[in-house]
This record gives C-alpha cells, sequence and structure tokens, in this order.
C-alpha cells in the first residue's frame, strides 16, 4: 500500500486514468482487509463480499472526487463501512460507547484474582504472576496458536475488534483509524487496551493449557 | 478512580492497565518514570509488558489473505465496464 503521499497519489492519478494494473493492486492490498471489517457489520460472508464489491464500485465511481485530505485508505474505508451499515442494517457506530460504558470503565484487563487482594501487604501485586512464553516466537504464528489469537479476536465486542484490526493487523496509524472510525484519541487507545489485553490473555490461556501437568 | 496511592509508586494491577498508554508513548513524564521504576523491580511485570509486545508482533504478522479470485475476476470487469463508460 502506498504509504507515502506522492505515492498515493500517482495510484490515484493512474486509476483515474485507467490503468487496470493501478487499480488490481489497489484491490490487492486492501481488499482482504475490506472483507474484514465488512464481516464485522453484516451477517454473512456472502453479503461482506458483495459491500467489497460495492465498495469497490463506489471507488470508481467517486476517484473523480478523491481530494487527498483523508488518506486513500481511510477513504476507502470510509466507502466500505457506510454501504456495510447500510447492509448490515444495524446501526453499529452508536454502539462503541456503550460497549465501552457498558462493560464499565471497570474492564480489567487480567483477572483481578490473579492479583492480591487489597489489606494484604503486596495489595494489588501479582499473586499469579504470568509465567515467559517458552519457545520461538514464531511458533505463536502457527497452526493451534494462530487459531487461538483469530478466535480471540472474533471474540471481540465490535469496536474492539475493528480498532485492533486496524491498528495492529493492518499497522494503521492511530489517527488513521481516529479518522476512519470517528472516535478520539482516547477512545481509540481504550479499545486498543482492551481488545490486546484480551488476545495476550487467550494466547496465555492457550499456552498454559498446552503445559504438560505433573 | 486514582491510579497512584499516595505513595507514588504503581501496583502491578494498575500497571497492566497503562501498557498501551506506556507503548503508544501517551503516559506522561511523571508517569511514565513510575511505570519504569515499577518494571526495574518487577519480573512479573517485565514478562507481561514483554508478552504484549509479543502480542502486538503476532497480531502483525497473522499471515495475509487474499481476495477470492472469482471476486477479483468481477472487479477485473466492473473496472473495465467503468472505463469503457468513462470516455
Amino acid at each position: 500500500m502506498a504509504d507515502d503521499l506522492s505515492e498515493e497519489r500517482l495510484l490515484v492519478d493512474a486509476v483515474r486514468r485507467g490503468d487496470q494494473t493501478a487499480f488490481m493492486r489497489l484491490v490487492d492490498d486492501l481488499g482482504p482487509l475490506l472483507l474484514r471489517v465488512a464481516r464485522m457489520y453484516v451477517p454473512s460472508q456472502a453479503v461482506a463480499e458483495e459491500v467489497v464489491q460495492e465498495t469497490w464500485i463506489g471507488v470508481l465511481n467517486g476517484i473523480d472526487r478523491f481530494e487527498g485530505r483523508a488518506s486513500l485508505k481511510t477513504w476507502i474505508f470510509r466507502i466500505l463501512t457506510n454501504i456495510a451499515k447500510t447492509r448490515g442494517g444495524r446501526e453499529r457506530r452508536s454502539v462503541p460507547f456503550s460497549a465501552l460504558a457498558g462493560a464499565g470503565g471497570e474492564e480489567r484487563s487480567v483477572d483481578p484474582d490473579r492479583f492480591f487482594p487489597p489489606g494484604h501487604e503486596q495489595a494489588r501485586g501479582w499473586a499469579l504472576g504470568p509465567t515467559p512464553w517458552e519457545g520461538p516466537e514464531e511458533s505463536l504464528l502457527s497452526g493451534e496458536t494462530r487459531k487461538t489469537v483469530l478466535d480471540a479476536i472474533d471474540a471481540l465486542p465490535p469496536s474492539q475488534r475493528e480498532v485492533i484490526t486496524l491498528r495492529d493487523v493492518e499497522g494503521w496509524s492511530s489517527e488513521e483509524v481516529r479518522n476512519a472510525m470517528d472516535i478520539t484519541e482516547t477512545n481509540q487507545r481504550v479499545l486498543l487496551h482492551r481488545a490486546r489485553s484480551k488476545v495476550r490473555g487467550a494466547i496465555e490461556r492457550y499456552l498454559n493449557a498446552m503445559e504438560p501437568t505433573t | 478512580m486514582r491510579l497512584w496511592r499516595r505513595t507514588g509508586e504503581i501496583t502491578c494491577q494498575e500497571l497492566v492497565e497503562l501498557v498501551t498508554e506506556y507503548l503508544e508513548g501517551t503516559l506522561p513524564g511523571r508517569d511514565r518514570v513510575r511505570f519504569e521504576r515499577h518494571l526495574d523491580g518487577c519480573p512479573y511485570c517485565t514478562i507481561y509488558l514483554d508478552q504484549m509486545r509479543i502480542t502486538i508482533r503476532t497480531l502483525g504478522r497473522l499471515p495475509e489473505e487474499t481476495i477470492e479470485p472469482g471476486a477479483r475476476d468481477a472487479l477485473l470487469d466492473a473496472f473495465r465496464d467503468w472505463k469503457r463508460e468513462r470516455v
């Protein structure tokens, strides 16, 4: 993906000129992400695929109006979410902060039972601390562990899933995510923190379950 | 809710809630110092922070999916139609 602005400009110009290769490069770069995000809004994979197709048509039809005020991917992402929300029928964008407030500012990153209770001389210190993850980091990307990570992402509330997907899986900057989701920096960070903490917890539970018990 | 105890030290349970702010570089200077001072004396929190970093790196390396060939072909057709109508 063209991170560099001038490179992005060139790509947009090429698409406007009808350069098929440029357009397909965009499709290949952003397609998988768009599908993943669309899937968060609509009930089935088939509908998500339709939403993505419609998004690309929308991109082509709107490309002459793209002014480069937002980055290209932010602009495309907004087209996608507009279509997806319409198709999804449920207005998710109004939900995030009930998800944020509802589960409370009290949502914990780590099970409180793993810390010594108030009154204890080591109050709020680790009672059951984490143990280092053995083995090469690459092993986390294979087979069952990878599935654990993907399942953990899927299990997140939609707004947390969206933030962690854009920030950590896709490598967007916090500013890009804020613009695309229209949320504040603080909310973005809170959602990201909760999402990351849960994924870490899922990896930990998986790895601990794997340890031989004696 | 006040995160710091009056002693100015943070607890492990508080630290785990500040990891993202720390990694994002948005923790104010004084809090950052407290955070790092805690880490210096706490192997568990050091492991915890390390695991959060590993988690983030792992997320960034989840293999990219590719789009369905059928969907790709359909887009190629759509692009050609769009281009034809443009001129």
